[in-house]
């Protein structure tokens, strides 16, 4: 097909209103030709406009639960914000409100930063954590944050590790002289925040180390991170 | 989720652009946000195209699962995180209403449609985006209008309509094109209600 011809299928493929054939024609052009897609955004804007004009009954209650329950079965969440064990359910709230407002101040600027966007991820996750805990220390390692509130609640967020071997976990660690403290294990993939369990107090260590899956009592292996509170 | 729901729904304040940079790094509770926002408007357009409250609900979760799938793939400058959403449940409803061949062929714009549903929990968002959507149709010339809700509700592929309203494809390419391009600019006009804005959106 023509360039022309394949330009004047924008309305139709906005609407999602092409055989496939000429869908996938019109696809490979698009990756050619900056005027489609600009035209192909506008259009598109419209036509999802038209998903918004419909009336109907609210879908069955049970249709979100049967969502997440597929999506968790095709992806694990390798973003705890709960870790496994029992925590206290403020700093859970906190740490996801550390990343959360740090992702919404990333998404708003976002164009075009696409490639320095774990940079400022990781400044604006500082900022963030700050914003969200008054009073809390944060204090800024290579890989990461980790946010002390003043009772100790702690929260440990990692950017950038890959996500832990199959039959392996991450496991984190208080440690304050003695015995390191089992602090929650977490999969690792993208950024990773996670709530400690136990109470981080001036002066101790936060340790990671990989373990076998589902976490052990006390550390096996060396760990591969260590920040000082 | 009884500890989900201590948390107060801890992405609320986000914009959906942010929620789905959440998903797209695997954060199941974002998704559960962006179904908490999207889902009954996504479940209203999948029963309008399918009238089949099972294949409806099929087409949603395929849609949401896409989103789940390929949220990594979702460029904030080219589309709203909505529009791109319902852009993947409409997707699936199309197929679908193709592969059951369930496109219907009596006229789609339905006054009689269920509004003794309308609820409290019916985020009043929605209600004034769709009465908003609603007005700038009736405003497009009828021909326009036709081609966009047979295309888009109705599933029909450009070549299928030009043969069911005897019109050549490039009298429906235009239709469709003026429709959607006058669509776009009534929706862009100020209407004087707009003072009304939905919490967790950036636009």
């Amino acid at each position: 097909m023509e360039a022309n011809a394949l330009h004047d299928l924008t309305p139709a493929y906005a609407l999602d209103a092409l055989d496939p054939e000429d869908a996938r024609a019109y696809e490979a052009h698009l990756a050619r030709c900056e005027r489609c897609r600009d035209e192909l955004a506008a259009l598109t804007e419209a036509a999802g406009a038209l998903a918004l004009a419909t009336e109907a009954p609210p879908p069955p209650p049970d249709l979100r639960a049967r969502i997440l329950q597929e999506a968790q079965r095709e992806r694990p969440n390798v973003v705890p914000m709960r870790p496994r064990r029992l925590v206290p359910l403020a700093a859970a709230a906190a740490v996801a409100a550390c990343v959360a407002v740090a992702l919404g101040i990333w998404a708003g600027s976002l164009s075009s930063k696409l490639d320095r966007r774990d940079a400022e991820l990781a400044r604006q996750q500082r900022v963030a954590a700050i914003l969200a805990t008054p009073g809390a220390r944060t204090i800024s390692f290579a890989r990461g944050t980790l946010v002390v509130a003043k009772n100790g609640e702690a929260a440990l967020v990692v950017h950038n590790l890959e996500a832990a071997p199959h039959g392996k976990t991450y496991e984190a660690w208080i440690s304050a002289g003695g015995t390191p403290k089992a602090a929650g294990t977490f999969d690792g993939g993208g950024v990773v925040a996670v709530p400690l369990e136990g109470s981080v107090k001036p002066g101790a260590s936060v340790l990671v180390t990989e373990e076998r899956s589902g976490g052990v009592d006390t550390p096996t292996q060396k760990p591969f991170l260590s920040v000082r509170s | 989720m009884r500890e989900y729901a201590a948390m107060a729904r801890p992405f609320a304040h986000l914009s959906d652009e942010a929620v789905v940079a959440l998903v797209a790094r695997s954060d199941s509770e974002a998704l559960a946000e962006l179904y908490d926002r999207f889902g009954r408007v996504a479940y209203g357009l999948a029963l309008r195209m399918l009238r089949d409250e099972k294949l409806a609900e099929d087409a949603v979760q395929e849609g949401f699962l896409t989103a789940w799938r390929n949220a990594d793939r979702y460029m904030p400058e080219r589309a709203k995180a909505s529009t791109w959403l319902l852009t993947l449940v409409h997707r699936r409803a199309v197929d679908l209403v193709r592969r059951e061949d369930r496109r219907r062929a009596e006229p789609l714009t339905e006054r009689g449609e269920p509004a003794a549903t309308e609820s409290a929990e019916d985020d009043a968002w929605l209600r004034f985006e769709r009465e908003r959507v609603q007005a700038a149709l009736r405003q497009l010339p009828d021909q326009q209008r036709e081609a966009l809700e047979l295309a888009y509700y109705g599933g029909f592929t450009q070549s299928e309509l030009a043969e069911r309203l005897g019109q050549p494809v490039g009298t429906i390419k235009s239709r469709m094109f003026a429709g959607l391009a006058r669509l776009r600019e009534l929706l862009a006009e100020p209407n004087g209600e707009t003072a009304w804005k939905p919490t967790h959106s950036t636009t």
